[in-house]
């Protein structure tokens, strides 16, 4: 898996041993078997995780108290070679309701042989999450993101 | 400039953590620190010196004493955020999608 950086985006890519059509089922309807539970901005635990396949639909957070949040919109929805969804979140974890101020994420997925697929995403304007970027001084003062770090930290930042 | 690992390595300790988190909220010098923290002054000049050169902090003098403050500089932190983010958002993604080859048996 490499990283690489630019101006306003983020692109990471990863290649999956598993056929196209899996690892974007997967990746979409299965979103609740590999996102990290403890990454959510509910009150309560997290209880499952919908995506809802279609445009317009959302990625939508469930806690165990029935609660939900709605944190981000499906912009594209290509089986199995692409999908985008907004990220409508601000940098105080909070949910952000103006879509001039969210992000974008794109995910391409590319046959590599029968067995495997590159999968790569693209997480672009996140200028638009700042007025300038200092409200990322408060976004790393909240616990999430430091338990995040700090949780990674302690694994080692090995980059798989 | 960020160090990607410097940040991480910065942000593990848990006192570390809570320098900087108070920091985030209000710019402050070392005795101030001190006192809202059970640390010793030397100690968080330790801390912060290791936040500093992992380019989260930065300082200016202040008549005699030195402020420090979460140096918010550039877009480096969200992205790197962001990166380490996604980084082991996928790994958990290919854990979950990869299917084991039966060739390999």
């Amino acid at each position: 898996m490499t990283t690489q950086v630019q101006e306003t985006s983020v692109t990471t890519q990863t290649v999956v041993d598993a056929p196209i059509d899996h690892a974007f089922r997967v990746f979409t309807d299965g979103i609740g078997s590999w996102w990290d539970p403890g990454h959510h901005i509910l009150e309560a635990e997290l209880a499952e995780m919908v995506f809802e396949p279609r445009v317009g639909g959302h990625i939508i957070d469930r806690g165990t108290d029935g609660s939900e949040c709605r944190w981000a919109r499906v912009l594209a929805y290509d089986p199995p070679s692409r999908v985008c969804f907004s990220w409508d979140i601000n940098l105080r974890w909070q949910l952000e309701t103006d879509p001039a101020k969210t992000s974008e994420i794109e995910v391409t997925f590319t046959e590599d042989g029968p067995q495997r697929t590159r999968v790569v995403l693209t997480h672009s304007h996140l200028d638009r999450h700042g007025e300038g970027w200092e409200a990322m001084r408060d976004a790393v003062g909240s616990g999430w993101t430091l338990d995040r770090f700090a949780e990674v930290a302690a694994r080692g930042t090995r980059d798989g | 400039m960020t160090n990607h690992g410097a940040v991480l390595t910065a942000l593990a300790d848990p006192t570390r953590r809570a320098i900087f988190e108070r920091l985030a909220s209000s710019p402050s010098a070392v005795g101030d620190l001190a006192r809202q923290l059970p640390v010793s002054r030397p100690a968080v000049s330790q801390h912060l010196k290791v936040l500093k050169s992992a380019g989260l902090v930065t300082d200016h003098a202040d008549g005699t004493r030195r402020i420090y403050s979460v140096d918010s500089a550039g877009v480096g932190a969200i992205r790197d955020y962001f990166e380490q983010f996604w980084q082991q958002s996928l790994a958990r993604f290919k854990a979950a999608a990869s299917q084991p080859t039966r060739e390999d048996t």
